[in-house]
């Protein structure tokens, strides 16, 4: 039955997403229906939308565009106690953790260290985070077509217009499908109101204060946009912002549909679909092995607490399949929503989605992130294929030469830089290991994970950890920058060095990158950077948790 | 940069007045025409006064009423918040076996896992049937009922998984209670359980 479950599942997600696909490829393509509304749209800010831009030029469209939405959010959440749609009578935010909230919403990480219901308006969650849901998104899917085109483009100099495929990604792709599952979650009892909160006098006489708010726009493009931030602290666990299972199961695949919609839009614009389903198929292979770790050791629970699933930190509703489902596609896809509380997970579930975040979010990954990221480990691959062979390694045509493999290697480097540099300074320093909750080698797995989330931009958390701290605000405010724009610029840079290859005709020496081999070969780039990078310290945390666990030890 | 700065400063105001306002506005005056009850909470309002929402636990500690899931944030509705201990934590340990040393002492039966561990939410509205049947017993003596027609009402508030699937079978602690009152009243009257420490 589980089996039969999963299947459907993957089966809607797969379907779904290659609809999604043709559609994306449709609208980044250019379709003359909607010209107008883009034209108009992009005039009255005297963009000219037929300028094509440079790799050096797009990225610093990208970086503009990203800068002035950091300092518009910083000031609605600082202002927010004297800005209307305050119902709550809700004051402004402390510098640091305003520098945090807007960094985290600018890169499309939406690391929470505040609680929504009692630290933001309704004007900063809507006019604030919302705009940023949908921004930070479409920023990371521009990036994701400039860069497939840098690959699959004929011979050129520039990667498209940064303001026209960020305009068409908003309105075209993310607004559509976020006003057909705002509706859903509205319908299945997401609350959806500018009404304060209510206090409701319980059957045995309790009062009890009711948070609500217009909820239910705002949660289904951090589900789509893979933004994770919730409009309540404990995320889609809330039975407001998750109420049923139907709610559950569509939140689930709105996490990885757009994330598994880029694969085969990238072996659409290759004009080979192979190649689409190659890449879908080393993410799907790795995600489905990591799915099954968790599910298996949460089904089967913990002793110490009692006979049945692991059901500390989870929601009777939803049980330990479906959050085992939500915690594999949150961490694979940089979401970093939670329907269950990951801190309580069993230790190797708590592996499984760290090994997930540091790979760097490359398993579908965030909207075009996951792509992008993706496109980085292919170039290493087919560099390692080249070596092994002794030819000039190719990739759909072009030569992948030394520049290229730079870029990449520069771009990886990102990943441990935030999670082991970061991760290190915030184990010895005393000021940030105030943060940790939990004794034993659980509590090194807490300060982890939050270093990985933040550097892989995913933004969900060991929730026991202390976030709020000026410490932990300031560095991963700083670590989420660099998460995101080391990864962004260089692959910018590499697609710019690819688009001025000439396309070299296939011939029999080609090494394909469409077959089994390929998938293997990719997989095993994948396996052997992260576990060379991260092993060591994954051997103390999870896997020290799990040998304790086993000889019967707590902390 | 710079050149790019009149087109980053205009789209982010058209951005903010489409996803910020128009959309959210938008959602809510569709979904306040067509499902009011939903968008303003599922609030269950009798007479005047709101007691709850159907969605969001309340807590019940009178013995007349089936109890809802621990909650690490004491049923805190406007500060929602889980235990986050890890697996191996000592102090995890002994929570769960004190609430099922109590739990048993209080139903004389085993407490299943959802008795005993705290939920994510802290406001998880549900508990599994296997709970709510095991507090049967309890909750017929309080209301001088029969055993058999309890279970019969708790059985027939199941809900079932979505598609036969997908989630988990269980039971609303609040609409359930509220079934309960409704059908056998409280010796004292009045629907009001007596609060109890």
């Amino acid at each position: 039955m589980t089996f039969l479950a999963y299947t459907l599942y993957f089966g809607a997600l797969i379907g779904a997403a290659l609809c999604l696909a043709v559609w994306m490829a449709r609208v980044y393509g250019g379709m003359p229906a909607l010209a107008g509304v883009e034209r108009a749209f992009l005039r009255s800010g005297g963009i000219n939308p037929e300028r094509e831009m440079t790799w050096g030029s797009y990225a610093m469209a990208v970086l503009a565009f990203n800068l002035v939405c950091f300092v518009v959010l910083f000031a609605i959440l600082r202002a927010q106690g004297a800005l209307p749609l305050n119902p709550d009578g809700i004051g402004g935010m402390s510098p640091d953790l305003a520098l945090n909230t807007a960094v985290s919403f600018v890169t499309n990480t939406n690391w929470q260290a505040y609680s929504g219901e009692a630290q933001l308006s309704y004007l900063s969650q809507m006019v604030g985070l919302t705009v940023q849901n949908f921004v930070s998104a479409g920023t990371g899917m521009a990036v994701a077509v400039a860069v497939i085109r840098g690959f699959t483009a004929a011979k050129g100099a520039t990667l498209g217009n940064f303001w026209l495929d960020l305009t068409r990604s908003v309105l075209w792709i993310l607004l559509p499908l976020s006003v057909v599952l705002a509706l859903f979650l509205a319908w299945q009892g997401v609350p959806q109101t500018l009404q304060g909160a209510v206090t409701a006098t319980g059957v045995e006489g309790g009062e009890q204060v009711i948070a609500r708010g217009p909820a239910a726009a705002q949660i289904a493009i951090k589900q789509l946009g893979t933004n994770g931030g919730g409009f309540f602290g404990v995320n889609s666990a809330h039975p407001f912002e998750n109420p049923t299972i139907a709610s559950n199961l569509a939140q689930s695949l709105s996490i990885l549909l757009i994330p598994v919609a880029f694969c085969f839009l990238f072996g659409q614009m290759a004009g080979d679909r192979r190649q689409g389903w190659a890449i879908f198929a080393a993410m799907g292979i790795m995600f489905v092995a990591g799915l099954a770790v968790i599910h298996v050791y949460e089904v089967a629970g913990n002793p110490a607490l009692g006979m049945g699933a692991n059901m500390e930190g989870k929601e009777q509703r939803f049980g330990a399949m479906l959050s085992a489902l939500w915690a594999a596609s949150t961490t694979a896809a940089s979401n970093g929503s939670v329907n269950a509380m990951h801190d309580s997970f069993m230790p190797l579930s708590g592996l499984v989605m760290l090994v997930f975040m540091q790979i760097g979010e490359v398993i579908f990954g965030g909207v075009g992130a996951g792509l992008y990221g993706m496109l980085l480990y292919v170039v290493l691959a087919v560099f390692l294929a080249g070596l092994m062979v002794g030819r000039t390694p190719e990739y759909l045509g072009r030569k992948i030469e030394g520049r290229e493999v730079t870029l990449a290697v520069l771009a990886f480097l990102s990943m441990p830089l935030g999670i082991l540099v970061g991760g290190a300074v915030a184990a010895t320093v005393p000021q940030a290991l105030t943060a940790v909750q939990d004794a034993g080698p659980h509590g090194l797995s807490e300060i982890l994970y939050a270093y990985s989330s933040a550097t892989g931009n995913n933004g969900s958390a060991f929730g026991g950890w202390g976030a709020a701290g000026t410490w932990h605000t300031t560095a991963l405010g700083l670590i989420m920058l660099l998460g995101r724009y080391a990864m962004i610029v260089p692959l910018l840079a590499i697609a710019g060095s690819m688009i001025r290859k000439t396309k070299a005709p296939v011939t029999s020496g080609t090494f394909p990158t469409h077959g089994p081999l390929f998938v293997t070969l990719l997989i095993l780039t994948v396996l052997i950077l992260g576990a060379l990078t991260f092993f060591p310290v994954l051997a103390l945390g999870p896997i020290a948790e799990e040998t304790a666990r086993l000889a019967g030890q707590s902390f | 940069m710079l050149t790019h700065l009149r087109p980053a400063i205009t789209l982010t105001v058209l951005f903010s007045l489409l996803t910020g306002l128009a959309y959210p506005l938008a959602m809510t005056g569709i979904a306040q025409t067509l499902f009011p009850a939903a968008a303003n909470g599922s609030l269950i309002v009798q007479g005047d006064a709101v007691i709850g929402s159907s969605l969001v636990a309340q807590p019940f500690e009178g013995s007349g009423y089936l109890h809802p899931r621990p909650s690490a944030s004491v049923w805190n509705a406007a500060g929602t918040g889980a235990s986050n201990l890890g697996p191996t934590s000592a102090a995890l340990i002994a929570a769960v076996a004190e609430r099922r040393a109590a739990f048993e002492a209080m139903n004389g039966r085993a407490a299943p896992i959802d008795a005993v561990t705290a939920s994510g939410s802290g406001l998880d509205p549900e508990i599994s049937p296997e709970n709510a049947l095991a507090q049967a017993d309890r909750i017929a003596k309080e209301r001088g009922a029969d055993v058999a027609s309890i279970t019969k009402l708790i059985e027939g508030s199941i809900l079932g998984r979505t598609l036969w699937l997908f989630g988990e079978p269980r039971v609303n602690v609040l609409e359930t209670n509220l079934a309960l009152d409704a059908a056998f009243p409280l010796p004292s009257g009045g629907g009001q359980g007596t609060p109890t420490e």
